[in-house]
């Protein structure tokens, strides 16, 4: 086996561990911790149907950011929408047979590359130009967005510039799957492409990229407004209340 | 009138250039140590502090999902850098929400997470050193907790949640502020955050009573201690005195009158404010609700009613269940608490009240949304009925209205920029910058409606407006309660 080869195996061994390992503990610990008050941002849904839609809207749609700051909105809406169909796009070389809908998307994650690093250039501009964001960014900040950037310029290069042999990367990735290590092809962009992947990969379950996961447990967003007793709501018998508050009923 | 600048009120809202530092000065009084001890802190700064700070904020993130979701999730985007009342008024770039969290994060960082314990640069983490935590005792006594910034933030982090853990782990190494540990004491040892003992409270309804039978002729009650009562009513101490507060509680009392509806005021608890959320402590804000409970058992009511209070009504609608339920001994048909403006929002509907809307010509009303009514608690059964019900019932009490412009009301309202425990005069510059946004939005309405006057539910908006609203031009009595228009608008007696 070539010496690439069996880096960049037990490098993606490393990271997916990494990564799923990493994320694991992070959301075993929000949900493990109680949230002892409600707080939901109100108005809010009296209703558990009500808080499904509202995350959606702010999941798919960003709405609480879309009220907030058109500029972030597009550009942060440009980078997310581009990266989820690139992602997309990228599922085909780790299904054998290729499902329908990855198909389908192909052409669109194809040129969704562009908007992906358009928006992230331009959340980039802003922590230069804008001078409150400038105030608010330090060094990860911007490394990050370097780190994205890179990823999609190479990822780019390799589909319009100096194609990849991506038979042979696919081979390589079922491969690993599959624990029966295929060769990777040695294109220098590849390499870096994969590398910058991996980086990313560990880095998520210990920097900001835990927004991903955070937002699904803000107890402002996923929380019922039923705090009170009410009728239709909640019965006069019953409490929302944690378990170390209500040992202090207890000792009182 | 000021040893400071006072800001300039634009036609258009303007976002300021950063200028840092400009805040660093403000700060609150530090709380004595007999007023600490009484809450169950250190007097003064302990010894070890920097160690108890650091397991005090290792403890904190334990016990509350919003902090480990809040300190991680921040992603720097900058969407709220423009929505702090203080940001706007002042121009300090820590009084950007993110940079007020930052505060708090970059040492959760430094202690509590891998990039932060082995890259503290890169991540901008820092260790807690006396700078810091000079800087905490000024920046998180610079946050009313209004939550404006929770709304705009797309993982809807709240900085009200790390402020409040702020001020717990100062409260925790011995540095707790004197304002709001003091009238905690006082609730303790009193009853309400005035220190009004019982006598005085008895002595002055008793003279509202004479007042109101003076301007009516009729003998309305204002009835205290009253066992076998059917409601309880709770309502902030500075009702029983402060002007425009006390025009609000006649209000209350001459609705009960018309309706036929047996309540009471307690001496035990007699304070509907809870300071205990000011600062983040949950015993703390659990004793003093726990208050209302026993004066309710004691009194042997049916229902509880809060009176008109922004951060109190936050306490009782979303967390008086939580900390001193359950209330099954009281009537189920009936939510607990009630929002006094609910119960007379009812009765308006229903059709038993007579309003002369014609009492209150004299004024051109506009309604200020109180930041915790608006973004942490609710009234009537639907989502958004804390935004209808206020306007309908001034609706119902005067003939002229006008809503303040749309990104300045609702769940977009701003703070009157004296909520959060800031309400004290050792923070006066403090209060006057972050009135700022709402000024703006006041001059508009008088600009181009004519509006006069500017109701509130809130005890804290009504004193603050009271102080700050001459700094802008603007008369000090131009603010009034919202039940202070019913009361004038009451005809007594009409459907007995």
């Amino acid at each position: 086996m070539p010496f690439w080869t069996i880096a960049y195996a037990l490098l993606f061994y490393v990271a997916t561990a990494l990564l799923l390992g990493g994320l694991a503990l992070r959301i075993r610990k929000y949900a493990k911790t109680p949230a002892p008050l409600k707080i939901p941002t109100t108005p809010a849904p009296v209703t558990q149907h009500g808080v499904v839609l509202r995350m959606f809207r702010e999941v798919v749609f960003f709405e609480s950011l879309f009220r907030s700051n058109k500029w972030i909105w597009i550009f942060g809406y440009l980078f997310h929408f581009g990266l989820f169909l690139v992602l997309a796009r990228h599922l085909r070389y780790f299904t054998h047979p290729v499902w329908f809908w990855v198909d389908l998307v192909q052409p669109f994650g194809k040129y969704a590359a562009f908007f992906m690093v358009i928006g992230l250039l331009g959340l980039w501009a802003r922590r230069f130009l804008v001078d409150r964001v400038r105030y608010i960014s330090v060094l990860s900040d911007h490394l990050m967005l370097a780190l994205l950037v890179a990823i999609g310029m190479t990822g780019m290069s390799m589909d319009y510039l100096s194609h990849t042999d991506i038979v042979s990367l696919k081979a390589f990735f079922l491969g690993l799957m599959y624990f029966d290590w295929q060769p990777l092809p040695e294109d220098p962009l590849l390499l870096v492409h994969l590398a910058l992947v991996a980086t990313l990969m560990i880095i998520f379950p210990i920097s900001k990229l835990l927004h991903a996961p955070g937002v699904f447990f803000s107890p402002t967003r996923n929380q019922i407004d039923n705090p009170r007793a009410e009728p239709g709501l909640r019965p006069h018998d019953s409490r929302h209340i944690a378990p170390w508050a209500a040992e202090l009923d207890k000792t009182a | 009138m000021a040893d400071f600048e006072i800001p300039q009120l634009n036609e258009y809202p303007i976002i300021p250039k950063i200028h840092e530092g400009v805040m660093a000065h403000s700060k609150p009084f530090l709380a004595k140590e007999e007023f600490q001890q009484q809450l169950g802190f250190p007097g003064e700064l302990v010894d070890n502090w920097q160690q108890v700070a650091i397991d005090k904020m290792g403890e904190l993130t334990g016990k509350y999902r919003s902090l480990a979701v809040f300190l991680d999730s921040c992603v720097k985007c900058g969407a709220c850098t423009d929505k702090c009342h203080y940001y706007l008024g002042t121009t300090d770039p820590k009084n950007m929400p993110v940079a007020r969290q930052d505060l708090y994060r970059k040492v959760y960082r430094r202690y509590y997470t891998f990039a932060g314990k082995y890259f503290p640069k890169l991540v901008g983490a820092t260790d807690l050193t006396r700078e810091v935590l000079d800087d905490w005792y000024s920046y998180f006594h610079q946050c009313s907790q209004c939550r404006r910034c929770s709304v705009f933030c797309p993982y809807g982090i709240d900085t009200a949640e790390i402020s409040m853990a702020a001020r717990e782990v100062m409260d925790a190494v011995g540095i707790g502020q004197k304002y709001c540990n003091e009238i905690i004491g006082k609730v303790y040892k009193i009853g309400n955050n005035l220190g009004l003992p019982e006598p005085a409270l008895a002595d002055t309804l008793e003279g509202l009573e004479e007042d109101i039978e003076d301007d009516t002729g009729v003998a309305v009650k204002l009835p205290l201690d009253q066992k076998g009562a059917e409601v309880l009513l709770v309502t902030p101490s500075a009702d029983f005195f402060a002007e425009p507060h006390v025009d609000g509680l006649m209000g209350y009392a001459k609705v009960f009158h018309e309706a036929g509806i047996s309540w009471t005021l307690s001496s035990y608890a007699s304070e509907a404010a809870n300071f205990g959320m000011f600062i983040g402590s949950y015993e703390n804000m659990r004793k003093l609700s726990l208050r209302v409970r026993e004066a309710a058992l004691d009194l042997g009511v049916k229902r509880i009613i809060f009176g008109e209070c922004g951060h109190a009504w936050r306490v009782a609608y979303s967390f008086l269940n939580t900390l001193a339920g359950p209330f099954d001994f009281l009537d189920p048909n009936y939510p607990v608490p009630q929002h006094i403006l609910e119960f007379t929002y009812d009765l308006i509907q229903r059709g038993a009240l007579t309003l002369d809307k014609s009492a209150n010509d004299d004024m051109v009303l506009t309604f200020h949304d109180s930041c915790n009514i608006a973004r942490a608690s609710r009234m009537g059964p639907m989502p958004g009925g804390q935004f209808i019900i206020p306007r309908e019932v001034i609706k119902a009490s005067c003939n002229h209205f006008h809503d303040m412009p749309q990104d300045t009301i609702h769940d977009a309202t701003y703070c009157c920029g004296g909520g959060g425990g800031l309400l004290t005069d050792d923070l006066m510059e403090l209060r006057v910058k972050g009135a700022l946004p709402r000024m703006e939005a006041l001059k508009y309405v008088v600009e181009n409606y004519g509006v006069t006057h500017m109701a509130a539910i809130c005890a804290i908006c009504k004193s603050q407006f009271t102080k700050v609203l001459p700094y802008y031009g603007f008369r000090m009595d131009s603010i009034v309660s919202v039940h202070q228009l019913v009361s004038n608008a009451l005809v007594l007696g009409s459907k007995q």
